[in-house]
């Protein structure tokens, strides 16, 4: 099957329910082996145990926002070149993309109150976030406000594109201010100041998170597909009764 | 592993990611559960799309 084919609704749901079992299995074992990792992962000599909390937190801040860039694509996909499943990958992405934001900012809270002696302060890194988990709820909220799914996929789509601009705010927010939130540590110019020892649990973590965001995006692509045909034979079925 | 103050932070971050995941999991399970039942509901009242009507036909 070529990729173009996958725009196919039918054609994608055949190749996403050949691949899912595949993904999900990969998926448990990639995060049995990097909690493992994880909880084998040295103290840190300034944060003692609490830099544990990174393991989720890291990978749930990172996804977070790819969902959101994915989402931009999407969005463009839509408005350009009105792919058939660009709007099902918008909708589908969006209430992983603020479940993930939403565990970003609630462990970035739990790991500031013993760090910061505090659970939340308004800096630039901390309200970008926090902006970018309110723009998902925008987006869900629009996606059940319109309800022809074609005009709410260009509502949606116009506000995912304002929305991206928050992505490099919150990249850079720490660089640009003044802030509590530390620098980029993993990713940067002159390589990671994190010991490979934490380091790589860390990467463990994400590669386990983002497999599971890819099932998990493939199996909410799928319902909103079946989703969709459940409407079109609802409407068949009222224009036959009328 | 030194013994640490904070133990209560890190279970909590972790719990916070178990709830996370098992919500979003079992969501998206019972939601395609929800629509393929309703899916079979309307076929079985002789209701289906054109395409799938076109390749039973073939």
């Amino acid at each position: 099957m070529r990729i173009s084919e996958l725009a196919n609704p039918s054609h994608f749901l055949r190749a996403a329910n050949l691949v899912m079992p595949w993904l999900s299995g990969a998926t448990a074992i990639v995060f049995a082996f990097a909690l493992y990792r994880a909880m084998l992962a040295p103290d840190d000599y300034q944060q003692g145990a609490t830099v544990k909390i990174m393991f989720p937190h890291v990978p749930s801040a990172w996804l977070g926002m790819l969902c959101w860039a994915l989402m931009t694509v999407a969005a463009l996909g839509t408005l350009v070149w009105r792919h058939p499943l660009a709007d099902v990958t918008a909708k589908a992405a969006a209430p992983l993309g603020a479940a993930l934001t939403l565990l970003c900012l609630v462990t970035g809270s739990l790991w500031g109150r013993p760090e910061w002696g505090t659970y939340w302060v308004w800096d630039a890194r901390l309200t970008s976030e926090l902006i970018l988990f309110l723009l998902y709820l925008g987006v869900i909220a629009l996606w059940r406000t319109v309800e022809d799914p074609s005009r709410a996929a260009r509502a949606v789509a116009i506000l995912t594109l304002v929305g991206a601009i928050d992505l490099p705010i919150i990249k850079f927010s720490v660089d640009w201010w003044n802030t509590l939130h530390q620098g980029a540590s993993v990713f940067r110019l002159g390589g990671s100041t994190i010991d490979p020892t934490i380091l790589i649990p860390l990467l463990l973590m994400t590669a386990a998170f983002t497999l599971l965001f890819v099932t998990l995006l493939l199996a909410a692509m799928r319902n909103e597909i079946l989703r969709r045909r459940v409407r079109t034979l609802r409407l068949l079925q009222a224009s036959v009764a009328g | 592993m030194q013994a640490t103050a904070h133990i209560g932070f890190i279970v909590a971050a972790y719990g916070a990611g178990v709830v996370v995941v098992v919500a979003l999991i079992a969501w998206i399970t019972l939601d395609y559960r929800l629509q393929r039942r309703i899916l079979a509901e309307l076929e079985t009242k002789g209701i289906s799309r054109r395409s799938a009507r076109e390749s039973v036909d073939e």
